[in-house]
């Protein structure tokens, strides 16, 4: 199944990035062609097979429910775009 | 000085035959000389490795002693260093100073390590021929018009010009191996959760392991060692006491069972490389090992597979680079959605966004179960190959790579082309066992490298296999012309 340049308009817009015009007819094609790659698995009889997630098969370990970090707000804010009193700066949300 | 192994840096410094300082002196020169070339760094750290060197001489003054005390090292571009650059590659991470160091960069600071820099990658780790950078493209010092292997195709080109002597990288698909099997160099993927990923900026954070690159199994060995081990912060890392790899060095061979998979040597395999290949085959049955042909039937679904669950898991891990809190932000966003999509769209190259979108839909409504599940199905058959060949053998040995180093280039105008040629490396990370790849001869000049896999674990098996190889060949020593 190949997508079309719609589907390929929507997938950039799930994902959040924009595509120039210039882009988009290569990114359809690249995609298709990756997409044919992967449609080799359907040949793949999985009947009854388990997924496996974790090569390990480990399972999320817990912690004791304990504050063990510092507060590094003044560190991490240090290196973003656009702050101000310690808010992050983005364009009016609300109008 | 340059051409030392960390091996025999460890000895010299031991000796007092030079210091830590006029060590990284030494080497940060021939960075400055010969780097130029090969594009290998992305950031040198020339003031904070002489204050560490400084310190690690110090360190042995007042009777301190550690085969890294000293030792001159740097980090693929995905290992958070603190205050320094961390660039993974990217635009988007433009102007990222790590506020906090990865495990591997704090445990390899504190054996003393000495870290001269930060190396060039595919963006992202997302590649096979380190063309992805936004630092551009790495050239293998064996030949200048030719890639270097990627995604670690940066540690690959600075060791084995001999501008370090060893270096960290990471393996989501073989971007440790490929790159070393290219360059001539001995790289290990140690078993998924052996090292920690606290800190390495996360691709496929099911498949991504970090290991060494240097030029011989023992050194692999020093730095494993001081990489490797428990850390409360990856969720993911396995809690088990760390082997001693340096005394399994020394491990005669006899009764060695290696495996020959017939699926490595068929169709698509250069056949240079295989004839490579059985000459390492026939030195280590005169080390008093035997071979078998095995079978591993469902290695040819691999490439699919991780074509799904990678850029399923990267869409998903990527999501974090929003323009907000670091990086880079594009020119006056009109609202919060425009943000995102500028700042993302100008911030990743097209590999990335490929993958992004690629992983986006396997993930999207009414996909996910003809997709991501599916490739997990799989994904276990993999896994289950390898456990039934290790009931019969106790290393799998093939080729690292069914192709010499292409020219820059070559293969971008078609990424599916260049996903092929990891197809005898990805299945350890899909299965999470470790593999190792070492030099075994030239063809036409090039470097051809060798892979050996073992069961979850085995790193010092491995290492020593490769070890022991080293001591009755001399491909790990050639260096190349110009450097």
């Amino acid at each position: 199944m190949a997508l079309e340049r719609t589907e390929v308009e929507k997938i950039a817009h799930l994902a959040r990035l924009g595509l120039n015009e210039g882009e988009i007819p290569s990114t359809t094609e690249t995609l298709n062609s990756i997409l044919g790659l992967i449609d080799q698995m359907q040949a793949v009889d999985t009947t009854g097979i388990e997924p496996l997630a974790h090569p390990l098969e480990a399972t999320q370990r817990l912690r004791a429910d304990q504050v063990t970090e510092n507060n590094q707000r003044d560190a991490y804010q240090a290196i973003a775009p656009a702050v101000e009193n310690g808010l992050y700066l983005v364009p009016k949300v609300i109008e | 000085m340059h051409h030392m192994t960390l091996a025999e840096i460890a000895r010299g410094l031991a000796d007092k035959q030079f210091s830590a300082e006029e060590l990284t002196r030494s080497l940060l020169a021939r960075i400055q000389q010969l780097d130029p070339q090969l594009n290998s760094f992305i950031t040198v750290t020339a003031d904070q490795a002489m204050s560490q060197a400084k310190a690690a001489d110090a360190r042995r003054a007042s009777g301190e002693s550690g085969a890294l005390l000293g030792a001159p090292i740097g980090h693929k571009d995905l290992f958070c260093t603190q205050g320094v650059l961390t660039s993974c590659g990217s635009k988007i991470l433009t102007g990222f100073k790590a506020p906090y160091n990865a495990t591997v960069v704090e445990k390899l600071a504190a054996a003393g390590a000495v870290t001269l820099g930060k190396l060039n990658m595919d963006e992202f780790a997302m590649g096979s021929a380190n063309e992805s950078s936004h630092y551009g493209p790495v050239k293998n010092p064996w030949d200048l018009t030719r890639v270097p292997g990627g995604s670690s195709g940066g540690s690959a080109a600075a060791v084995a010009a001999r501008l370090l002597p060893a270096a960290t990288g990471t393996d989501t698909g073989g971007s440790i191996r490929q790159p070393a099997a290219l360059t001539n160099l001995t790289g290990i993927k140690p078993t998924y959760g052996r090292v920690s990923r606290w800190g390495m900026i996360a691709y496929a954070s099911s498949l991504d392991q970090g290991g060494p690159l240097a030029r011989t199994a023992e050194d692999c060995a020093l730095m494993l060692h001081a990489m490797a081990g428990f850390d409360a912060k990856d969720s993911t890392c396995v809690d088990q006491p760390v082997d001693d790899y340096l005394a399994a060095l020394s491990q005669p061979l006899a009764g060695l069972r290696i495996g020959l998979p017939k699926e490595y040597f068929g169709a698509g395999l250069d056949a240079r490389i295989g004839e490579k290949v059985m000459a390492v085959v026939e030195a280590l049955k005169k080390l008093g090992a035997s071979v078998k042909e095995i079978s591993l039937p469902n290695m040819q679904h691999a490439i699919p597979a991780y074509y799904v669950i990678a850029p399923a898991e990267a869409s998903s891990n990527l999501s974090r680079f929003d323009g907000v809190r670091f990086g880079y932000r594009c020119e006056n966003p009109v609202n919060l959605e425009d943000l995102y999509k500028r700042s993302r769209g100008e911030g990743f190259g097209a590999e990335v966004k490929r993958r992004i979108m690629v992983g986006t839909y396997a993930l999207s409504a009414g996909y996910y179960d003809a997709y991501y599940i599916k490739a997990q199905q799989i994904r276990r058959l993999i896994k289950n190959d390898f456990v039934a060949a290790f009931n019969d053998v106790d290393v799998i040995l093939g080729p690292t790579t069914p192709n010499l180093a292409w020219k820059l280039g070559e293969k971008n105008s078609d990424p599916v082309a260049a996903y092929l040629e990891d197809i005898y490396t990805i299945t350890a990370n899909l299965a999470g066992i470790p593999g190792l790849s070492m030099p075994a001869g030239f063809v036409d000049g090039l470097p051809v490298g060798v892979q050996l896999l073992g069961n979850y674990f085995q790193e010092g098996r491995l290492l020593n296999v490769a070890h022991q190889y080293q001591q009755v060949t001399d491909w790990h020593t050639h260096a190349p012309s110009g450097f």
